[in-house]
């Protein structure tokens, strides 16, 4: 039995049942999934959940789905690192480490969201799915269309990182890169839906879509033993995550799987070059400014970020901030990472780290709080957006290796 | 001016199911108060009370967003295409 109540208007509050639609007919609001909370606070408790398996299906009461998932089983679930090497370096005490970078299928946070947004396509027996994609998404949708028997539709703008176009393709996908930028292709979506019976994970599948993301919050909370972090820093494209961790942090305080006392700040990262979320922040406004986007970081390329009016409402509301960081510190951030913790992320996670850094320095995250910093896709997707000098090749013969590395047989 | 207007699905029912209309307009301004003209109540649709686009809705003139333009005091040419398309989320 689903708990799902319906759809409401995130806008003008008007209800929908729950159908295939991407926004409010009224007032073109998004709309969001409504649940029987009472009826699953009975069900979902610390004890059930504890023994259920680590995916996001452990959440399932909390997702818009009516039946069993059939695809994405092993989605979710990912680590919660302590990052103390990373910790002492940023100069916080306690820093974790939500390592999205590899999630089930296809290495990206995206993961979660497809797998509703598959499963929902099962359930509306449509014929085909597809989605507009800086990347990660894609990879998702392809993959999880090709596991679900369903043909796709891949729209990605025409400069994206071959690594994610091909590991795109290799799923049989149709992919089609669209001349212009994310937007373009997000504008091009949407009148495509208008005239296919297909289902777009982020047009008309959007409200159940969307969903999947609030199984981060959940997770991060149930691996810190049921606690809400005191700072969580994500980074933003169309701004959807950062609203959707929070809602899914108050739906574990209604539930009373968490305390009503803890708060968390968040704090949206983008990068210098497509930052209109950030922008908005700073003037201290919610009105967004879209712009046109220039930076390495293309999973976050979003001139026009559909989310940012909420995303720019809950960052101050929640006490957090927003920050942005140029293209050379997002690769020091990947750098950074990689070397103190062992994790190779994307040009995103770049951002992220190198927001954290600014965030610590600027007083707004204290040594102290607990601090989660959400890394959400894997850096062998992104290799172009470094610079690493190819390694020396040297003869196969122990001179030679002297040679090089002789002074080293007493590195630290 | 004599331009092209695509309509999305949810304001089809003010153009009886319509997917492009023609009207005649020299700004974007204009283009909406001749389709309200035309389909009362088609204004209020995509504008909210103080008469500014609604957050979720995008108004493209040949392409390009009419906010990197002059909003809704952009000029249009002749046989110019206005979309009018709700946001979609990120991806």
């Amino acid at each position: 039995m689903s708990f799902v109540k319906g759809l409401k208007c995130r806008e003008c509050g008007r209800e929908y049942p729950v159908k295939l639609l991407a926004g409010c007919e009224d007032c073109f609001g998004p709309l969001e999934a409504d649940y029987h909370y009472e009826a699953i606070a009975k069900k979902l408790t610390r004890d059930a959940l504890s023994s259920r398996p680590k995916t996001i299906w452990k959440y399932w009461e909390l997702l818009p789905l009516e039946s069993e998932p059939k695809i994405g089983l092993s989605t979710g679930g990912t680590p919660l690192v302590r990052a103390e090497r990373l910790g002492r370096k940023l100069g916080i005490d306690n820093l974790y480490l939500k390592n999205d970078s590899v999630n089930c299928p296809t290495l990206s946070f995206k993961d979660r969201v497809t797998a509703v947004a598959i499963n929902k396509a099962l359930e509306f027996k449509l014929q085909a799915v597809g989605c507009a994609s800086t990347g990660n998404l894609a990879n998702s949708v392809a993959a999880n269309a090709a596991a679900a028997g369903l043909p796709s539709f891949i729209l990605i703008p025409d400069n994206l990182e071959p690594s994610k176009v091909a590991a795109t393709q290799i799923f049989g996908s149709r992919v089609i890169a669209v001349k212009g930028n994310y937007d373009a292709v997000n504008r091009l979506c949407s009148q495509i839906v208008d005239r296919y019976p297909w289902g777009f994970v982020n047009v008309n599948l959007r409200p159940f879509y969307a969903e999947g993301s609030k199984t981060i919050g959940y997770e991060v909370a149930e691996q810190l033993g049921w606690h809400a972090p005191d700072a969580i820093v994500v980074p933003m494209a169309g701004g959807a995550m950062i609203s959707k961790i929070y809602k899914g942090l108050k739906e574990l305080q209604r539930l009373g799987l968490i305390s009503e006392n803890e708060r968390t700040r968040l704090y949206g990262a983008q990068a210098a070059g497509c930052n209109p979320i950030i922008d908005a922040v700073r003037r201290g406004t919610r009105d967004i400014r879209p712009v046109k986007p220039n930076t390495i970081a293309k999973s976050l390329a979003i001139g026009n970020p559909a989310d940012g009016y909420y995303a720019a409402s809950l960052i101050p509301e929640s006490g957090g901030w927003a920050e942005d960081c140029t293209d050379d510190e997002l690769v020091a951030g990947i750098q950074l990472l990689a070397e103190t913790e062992g994790i190779f992320t994307e040009t995103a996670g770049g951002v992220t780290v190198a927001v954290a850094q600014k965030l610590v320095e600027q007083g707004r995250i204290k040594q102290t709080d607990l601090t989660v910093l959400a890394i959400t896709g894997n850096g062998l997707k992104t290799l172009e957006a470094l610079d690493l000098a190819p390694p020396q090749a040297i003869e196969p013969k122990l001179a030679a290796f002297e040679e090089v590395f002789g002074g080293a047989y007493h590195v630290a | 001016m004599s331009l092209k207007v695509v309509i999305p699905t949810p304001l089809r029912k003010f153009t009886a199911g319509a997917e492009t209309v023609e009207v005649q307009a020299a700004t974007v301004e204009e283009v909406l108060a001749n389709l309200d003209s035309k389909y009362p109540g088609f204004r209020a649709s995509v504008c909210d009370e103080t008469g500014a686009l609604r957050r979720f809705i995008n108004i493209y003139l040949d392409g390009e967003d009419v906010r990197f333009l002059e909003n809704l005091a952009t000029p249009v040419a002749d046989g110019a295409e206005i979309a009018i398309v709700p946001a979609i989320s990120g991806g």
